[in-house]
């Protein structure tokens, strides 16, 4: 083991020396956690509204009025015919168009019920649905509204319920401290495989590989040296990271912060296994990236991070069981949001103990001092 | 008799049907300059490589100091020293800290390894570029650097692979004063290259053509046999011999 | 014209011959569009819903059945209390608490508007939202068609109808997403990758020294990337047609020749990237760091860009993939023709131009050196 602390100081030295990475490696956490955070919101709050109102009474106004009124709807244009209307929902300028049937106003004094039809781009599935039922809300609001002003004839009821909805955990519905920990999570991760896939390739493009070869260094030593630094690395990015959230968005860690840590540690490992993995076999520099790109491009759009990962297929969810980042967006969340426990992620923790010694044991064997 | 500190037996190597290395068999004595001569390709790296323990023989055996080369590839690696044809030093460290890390990495002490670095700076009047990056210095500086690199664990074998390929005739003149002051201290240095005049250098020389050994003598002795005015001569007549077969 | 031909030829041949490099092209995009095609999706599906029914009575059960007949929803649990609720939550087998007050069926028949609480898990505040607004609107229209037991005062009823995609379906606003985001990175990355790698190794200064133009340099470097980008574009458009159902009701002409315009982006970008990088790895950051995480964040793939603060919406603007999207939305989902798309096509046109001066005002002072 005598050697093993040149290595790791003549990586940091290089790190040190190398005038690109090293600002990239504290600037990103600062820039990717203020683009994400603010980028990632599923929340629908803006629905631009087109009216088709063939009605143009005041009980007819008084609706669209209501729409607009509430904070999701911008009316956007009134159109005389619903062809019309859809030329903007084809543009994109308009979500939803709201068409008033001639007659409302009369109909409904005549106590008949009237049919408004709602038209919703559903190009985005799920602002298509969340849009209609927010319609839904208010027609129903404006219909209880009505009732309230009537006089309702012997025997006719207004039949209606009132609907009350509570968030919890988080009662302000802040996506940010849902994102953040699993944004971190993320630049923790692509840092840390990227550094360590390219290196070893570096050494070999650059003949420096075939000096250490003849030396006495053992394998052991070799990939240990390679690991350390890179963990120390993110290790300080991860803390920087946390400091960057706690000054932006005032998110702290609920549970405990030596968990987290502790949790991190064997991550990083597991992930410094992989990135060096496969830089042993790989060639070049261009497929040590590309197949770095292609994993870390499929382990972070399933990891759950954008979308929810209880609705994928069954292969996926097998295919998923495999996903480092998976597992550790997961336990950034509970830990940093839920306050959860060692015991809580146990589970993860155990399977993430096996990723590290299965890539890690895989990196060694697989790097060979000797070719042929 | 000298202790033979290098020995070949019918060392091969095969890539596919390609045979790099054809039964190769020699021996070197203690501080010995033996050179191994050859065109490009005609085997010199390939053989040099599985010596060093860098490349697994096909077939054949070797020691170097003392150790099976297939089976003790590490005990090997600890006995040599070894400069490559690619430069080896890291382009992005200083002088003095690439030798701090390979005089780590064979276990020397600090002051150990910038006492023998500033000393052999000193012979090679390159003390002042210590401190600077590598990756800033003249290719002559470079393969002089490389050398002494090798030479820091004062192995008592050095294996230089086409030390001089692309320097000046005066840097390769100053490099082969070098190679002698290390031999003079009983280093034995095998060396490839393939500029037939550098082998008049040597003590004794083999020519490699198409992967087996041609001809194994003192370049003395092998102008007598080949009736040729210089190395470059004898080589010709071998060359001209295989491809008349 | 035929030096240039020479140098395109070479360039394939150097692509060719690198089996792994080709397989990275090719395999890479079809895996991802596959996988992503498959496994990216925000339906609501079964989510497990934990009630706790006060009253017990007809309606209340009535109203039970109608939640655990939606596709959305299955009653997980029957919960005697708001804590039970909770620990469903932490337990993360019910994400939805839907709480029905004492005589529920009485007052709802007899017009007293009784107070349904639904809480949910809100952890992940985007899914709990969404949770909730569908449970609300089952609830409302069961309310409705209720309605029919009693004399029901007057109102007016919404009839949503879904345009362009009426079975709400994930993929179509994933796939088109998918597309664009794989092309983007696969050409610009590949391209980038191999000028950085010449500059690395030393190549390119041998081409500079060559009579080549240096017009002919890089766009014989270029053209074989180029058609290579168009015919992954064709390949992932047929993948999304017929593995993903998605439907092609625009203009079959218009749709190749902006997929022609974008993979000319991507390799626009890719040389520019090159030229202000000098090593493979910067190239890959760049690539990475620039293309990766703002292409999947504000192109409008996976997050809605009308949601974004101001300053990432004009950011927005600048992401190719965005117009590149829109475009595909439009051609293949609302069979949209140029009368709509002429302004995506033409802005998507406008960047590529940008960043192609800008990449070749950048390499040619290199050039000269």
């Amino acid at each position: 083991m005598r050697a093993l602390p040149h290595i790791i100081r003549k990586e940091f030295r290089q790190i040190s020396r190398n005038k690109v990475m090293l600002p990239l490696l504290f600037l990103m956490p600062i820039l990717q956690l203020m683009v994400l955070s603010y980028a990632a919101d599923f929340e629908v709050k803006n629905v631009n509204l087109v009216v088709v109102d063939l009605d143009k009474s005041s009980t007819s106004q008084r609706l669209i009025t209501k729409f607009t009124a509430s904070d999701y709807f911008t009316l956007v244009g009134s159109f005389e015919s619903t062809a019309l209307a859809m030329q903007e929902i084809e543009k994109e300028n308009a979500d939803l168009i709201l068409c008033i049937p001639k007659d409302m106003a009369q109909d409904l004094d005549k106590l008949m019920p009237v049919n408004v039809q709602l038209l919703l781009n559903a190009v985005n599935n799920q602002k298509a649905a969340i849009a209609s039922n927010y319609s839904l809300q208010i027609i129903h609001a404006w219909n209880t509204d009505r009732f309230k002003d009537m006089t309702l004839p012997p025997g006719v009821l207004p039949l209606t319920v009132d609907i009350r909805d509570s968030y919890w955990y988080n009662s302000q519905l802040n996506y940010k401290t849902f994102m953040v920990p699993g944004i971190l999570a993320i630049l923790v991760t692509m840092l840390t495989a990227f550094l360590s896939s390219i290196n070893i390739i570096r050494e070999r493009e650059m003949g420096t590989i075939e000096q250490l070869n003849v030396s006495p260094i053992t394998k052991f030593e070799f990939i240990l040296g390679k690991i350390i630094p890179f963990w120390i690395i993110g290790m300080l990015v991860m803390s920087f990271g946390l400091v960057v959230a706690y000054l932006l968005f005032g998110i702290t860690v609920s549970g405990s912060l030596f968990t987290l840590y502790a949790f991190l540690a064997v991550y990083l490992v597991a992930i410094l296994g992989i990135g060096i993995l496969i830089s042993t076999v790989t060639e070049t520099q261009q497929q040590a990236m590309f197949i770095t790109w292609f994993c870390i491009v499929i382990f972070l759009l399933l990891s759950g991070l954008f979308t929810p990962v209880d609705s994928i297929p069954e292969w996926a969810k097998i295919l998923n069981l495999f996903n480092p980042i998976k597992y550790f967006v997961e336990v950034m969340r509970m830990i940093m949001l839920k306050g959860s426990s060692f015991m809580d992620i146990r589970h993860h923790f155990l399977v993430m103990v096996g990723f590290a010694i299965v890539y890690n044991v895989m990196a060694i064997r697989s790097y060979s001092k000797t070719s042929g | 008799m000298k202790e033979k500190v290098i020995t070949s037996n019918k060392l091969s190597r095969k890539f596919g049907d390609f045979v790099a290395v054809d039964e190769v068999t020699f021996e070197v004595s203690k501080g010995e300059i033996f050179g191994f001569l050859g065109a490009n390709g005609a085997g010199k790296t390939t053989a040099m490589r599985m010596l060093c323990g860098l490349l697994a023989p096909s077939s054949g055996s070797a020691t170097v100091a003392g150790y099976d080369v297939s089976t003790q590839p590490e005990m090997v690696k600890k006995n040599i020293g070894y400069m490559s044809q690619k430069f080896s030093m890291y382009e992005d460290l200083t002088v003095k800290e690439n030798f701090l890390f390979y005089g780590g990495v064979y276990g020397l002490k600090r002051k150990a390894i910038i006492e023998r670095l500033s000393m052999m700076l000193g012979l090679l009047n390159l003390s002042h570029v210590m401190n600077s990056l590598v990756g800033s210095l003249p290719l002559g500086w470079k393969q002089k650097l490389s050398f002494s690199l090798a030479m820091l664990h004062q192995p008592g074998i050095i294996f230089l692979d086409e030390p001089t390929g692309g320097v000046d005739p005066i840097t390769r003149r100053q490099f082969w004063d070098l190679i002698y002051e290390a031999a003079y201290d009983g280093i034995t240095i095998f060396v490839t290259t393939h500029y037939m005049d550098e082998a008049e250098y040597c003590d004794r020389v083999s020519i490699m053509v198409d992967g087996s050994i041609k001809a194994l003598d003192s370049p003395e002795n092998l102008r007598k046999t080949y009736n040729a005015a210089s190395m470059d001569g004898v080589f010709q007549e071998l060359a001209r011999g295989t491809s008349t077969k | 014209m035929k030096q240039y031909l020479a140098f395109v030829k070479k360039e394939f041949r150097h692509i060719f011959r690198d089996k792994r490099t080709l397989l990275i092209l090719f395999g890479m995009p079809v895996a991802q569009v596959m996988i992503f095609g498959f496994a990216l999706n925000n339906e609501i599906d079964n989510a497990g819903v934990a009630i706790y029914d006060m009253s017990g009575d007809y309606e209340s059960t009535l109203l039970q059945n109608r939640l655990n007949a939606s596709s959305y929803f299955f009653i997980e649990r029957e919960c005697e209390s708001t804590d039970c609720i909770e620990e469903s939550f932490r337990q993360g087998k019910a994400r939805v608490g839907i709480i029905i007050p004492h005589n529920f069926g009485k007052d709802l028949l007899t017009g007293q508007k009784p107070e349904i609480k639904i809480v949910s898990d809100a952890s992940d505040p985007n899914q709990a939202q969404v949770l909730t607004s569908y449970a609300t609107a089952i609830i409302l229209s069961h309310v409705r068609d209720r309605a029919s037991v009693v004399q029901q005062a007057p109102v007016v009823n919404a009839i949503p109808r879904m345009i362009f995609n009426p079975e709400l379906k994930a993929v179509y606003m994933f796939v088109p997403g998918v597309m664009g985001f794989i092309l983007l990175l696969v050409s610009a990355m590949m391209t980038s990758l191999t000028i950085a790698r010449e500059k690395e190794l030393g190549t390119m200064e041998l081409l500079l020294v060559s009579p080549l133009r240096s017009w002919h340099i890089i766009f014989g470097k270029v053209t074989p990337y180029w058609l290579l980008s168009f015919m992954n574009a064709i390949i992932v458009v047929l993948l999304g047609i017929t593995v993903f159902d998605m439907p092609m009701n625009g203009s079959v002409p218009l749709l190749l020749a902006s997929c022609l315009l974008f993979s000319l982006t991507a390799l626009a970008l890719g040389i520019f990237i090159s030229s202000k990088a000098n090593s493979q790895m910067t190239a890959m950051f760049v690539s990475m760091m620039g293309l990766l995480l703002p292409t999947i964040l504000l192109s409008g793939f996976i997050f809605p860009i009308e949601n974004m603060p101001i300053v990432l919406r004009v950011i927005s603007n600048i992401i190719p993939a965005k117009w590149f999207i829109l475009i595909i939305k439009g051609l293949m989902i609302k069979g949209s023709g140029m009368s709509i798309l002429w302004k995506p096509i033409s802005i998507l046109a406008f960047i590529t131009l940008l960043f192609g001066i800008a990449a070749i005002k950048n390499v040619k002072p290199r050039l000269n050196q």
